[in-house]
């Protein structure tokens, strides 16, 4: 698989635009966030386009503030999640792009079955959304989140459908519509 | 409103004040609507889903102070199907057929850019023929789009002549869209590693000379619309949404470029052979429903240079990748071996396998970055098919960009940033 080396007429080079800069990111949070980085992926060695880092849940948000505002990587481009049913069960995955270069980073944080996580609003707005998405789609919850309601489905809707064990036939039928919850509006 | 006759006139304050028989505690400061007898009644008006205005089915609550929308809650999911899901189930083949289905208005764009995303996944390269022809695809897309969006934005504000310009071409585009695929709306025209059938001969002249005729059109909705008076005074200022507001919110493509944030990734990013083409990238500065129209307008500009350009440089050659694990069989091997035969019920019964491995592939569709990520763990479907689409980044800003703004100018702001509900609900 030559995902390494991306066929330039398809796609632009990466690699060659921005390993000096993914490099310099790296380190840097290398030295920063020693403890917190669990692994990073990087494109010469693993199946990724664009490096790849686990970062422990609790070192996050310092983190992610770190890349926005020291590294300039201060567009949440992606939020979501992955079941990949190994012990840490769940993958939250936040893709970031730089809008001076337009590199792009790749952060994945690993969470267990019942496990929360910080909610990412202070850093991005557009969070809010991404991760009611997520509590829908995979029923990760988002502490201190003001509005986590499901978003895609209805909110008396039972299971989280992109969980790998999820059916994927069956109906939840509801006869009546669901009013506004009033409360929201105070 | 008390009328300048009514009793309750009062002499020793000063007149307009007293016209307007507001009490003495009255805050000056506040931006209040003098003429609006409803003024500080909280009513909650429902919008959608089936309401015209809404463009697909998708719902606004707005609690209203007057005519002035204090807050408001956006739902959907109306046209939830599920896409995600049904990317894990289905071999990628498959999936082409979804993939249309998320931004109907062009379609031709996620077509272009879910094949490109599988097809770096597994390293495969294109011909050159194929990439010119999608480019023209992508091109082709955007315009029809972009004269959707402004033409119903007008038809939303009244301008109901002006919608059938645009429409008028976007049907002729359509036209050119069935001789390359058969089918108007929903195209499925892209394969993994090449496309469903070549361009037919002389596509490339009818686009030009539909590209001829977009250019007259385009100055003529240019000229009639632009300046009206009543357009700009419902456009200009209204729904502003700057550029802090676009980086907070992942505002991106020509609603983040109104504003300011100079970012496009056909330029910046440039996949296919977009950087061989010549093009400018239109920016605005304030970020009002009148910039989000205008970039538009531009735009069209610009792809209809880019679809000339490509319709020169286009040239014969094969469409199909040399890649034995894509390429579905001639139908005449099919027919007349059984090899072929075997070949083509495997590639559609169990599909072919892509190598382990991640990507996130952005593209510039009309809308802004249409990206998909594809978690491959091997196998003929995806581990993870996420599909990362422009309108739903761009819905979660109309809260605050229509807060403060009359009723009425919500349809304006809902119309100009063109969420699409088969892409916001996927």
């Amino acid at each position: 698989m030559n995902i390494q080396k991306p066929v330039p007429t398809i796609y632009g080079n990466w690699q060659e635009k921005f390993s000096a800069q993914w490099s310099a990111v790296i380190q840097d949070l290398k030295t920063g966030f020693a403890e917190a980085i669990e692994e990073v992926l990087l494109p010469e060695s693993h199946p990724v386009d664009i490096p790849t880092a686990f970062v422990a849940k609790n070192r996050a948000h310092d983190l992610l503030k770190q890349l926005k505002e020291a590294h300039g990587f201060s567009f949440l481009t992606d939020y979501t999640a992955s079941d990949e049913g190994e012990e840490k069960r769940f993958h939250l995955i936040i893709h970031l792009m730089s809008p001076q270069t337009k590199a792009r980073m790749r952060l994945k944080i690993r969470l267990g079955e019942n496990e929360t996580m910080s909610t990412l609003i202070p850093l991005w707005e557009g969070a809010n959304w991404a991760e009611r998405e997520i509590f829908d789609m995979f029923g990760i919850r988002f502490e201190g989140h003001p509005d986590l309601r499901r978003i895609l489905m209805d909110v008396r809707w039972e299971g989280h459908p992109l969980r790998k064990d999820y059916p994927l036939r069956g109906y939840q039928v509801f006869l009546t519509p669901e009013p506004i919850d009033p409360e929201l509006f105070k | 409103m008390n009328h300048e006759n009514s009793k309750n006139f009062r002499a020793d304050v000063p007149l307009d004040i007293a016209r307007w028989g507001l009490p003495s505690t009255y805050d000056v400061s506040l931006k209040r609507d003098s003429d609006d007898i409803f003024e500080d009644s909280k009513v909650l008006v429902n919008i959608g889903p089936t309401h015209p205005a809404m463009h697909g089915a998708f719902r606004c609550m707005a609690k209203l102070n007057g005519e002035v929308i204090e807050k408001s809650l956006c739902e959907f999911g109306y046209t939830h199907r599920a896409k995600e899901k049904l990317g894990e189930n289905r071999t990628y083949h498959q999936f082409v057929v979804y993939t249309d289905r998320l931004n109907y208005c062009s379609a031709l764009a996620n077509n272009v850019a879910y094949a490109m995303s599988v097809e770096r996944l597994m390293g495969i390269e294109v011909p050159e023929r194929a990439i010119w022809i999608r480019m023209m695809c992508a091109e082709l897309a955007r315009v029809i789009d972009h004269l959707i969006c402004i033409g119903i934005n007008a038809v939303d504000l009244g301008a109901f002549s002006y919608f059938l310009y645009g429409y008028h071409q976007r049907e002729r585009a359509y036209t050119l869209i069935e001789k390359l695929c058969g089918a108007r709306l929903t195209t499925s025209y892209t394969r993994i590693g090449g496309l469903m059938a070549d361009a037919p001969e002389g596509w490339e002249r009818e686009v030009k000379e539909w590209v001829k005729e977009t250019r007259d059109v385009i100055e003529e909705m240019d000229r009639l619309l632009t300046e009206n008076r009543i357009w700009l005074k419902r456009t200009k200022g209204v729904a502003v949404f700057g550029k802090e507001d676009c980086l907070k919110y992942s505002y991106s493509g020509p609603n983040a470029r109104a504003a300011g944030v100079d970012i496009d990734l056909r330029r910046d990013q440039p996949c296919m052979f977009y950087n061989q083409v010549e093009f400018d990238v239109p920016v605005a500065q304030t970020g009002d429903v009148f910039d989000r129209y205008y970039v538009r307008i531009e735009e069209i500009r610009q792809s209809l240079n880019i679809l000339t350009q490509c319709a020169d440089r286009i040239k014969k050659g094969p469409i199909w990748a040399e890649d034995k694990r894509t390429r579905i069989p001639e139908k005449e091997r099919v027919f007349n071996t059984m090899e072929g035969l075997i070949h083509h019920f495997k590639f559609f019964m169990t599909g072919f396998d892509v190598p382990a491995g991640e990507a996130y592939t952005p593209f510039e569709a009309a809308n802004g970055e249409l990206g998909f990520y594809i978690i491959s763990k091997g196998g003929p479907s995806a581990h993870r098919m996420r599909i990362r689409s422009p309108s739903f980044w761009h819905y979660q800003g109309l809260d605050p960009m229509i807060q403060g703004e009359y009723i009425a100018d919500l349809v304006a702001a809902l119309g100009s940033i063109n969420v699409i509900a088969g892409e916001l609900d996927r």
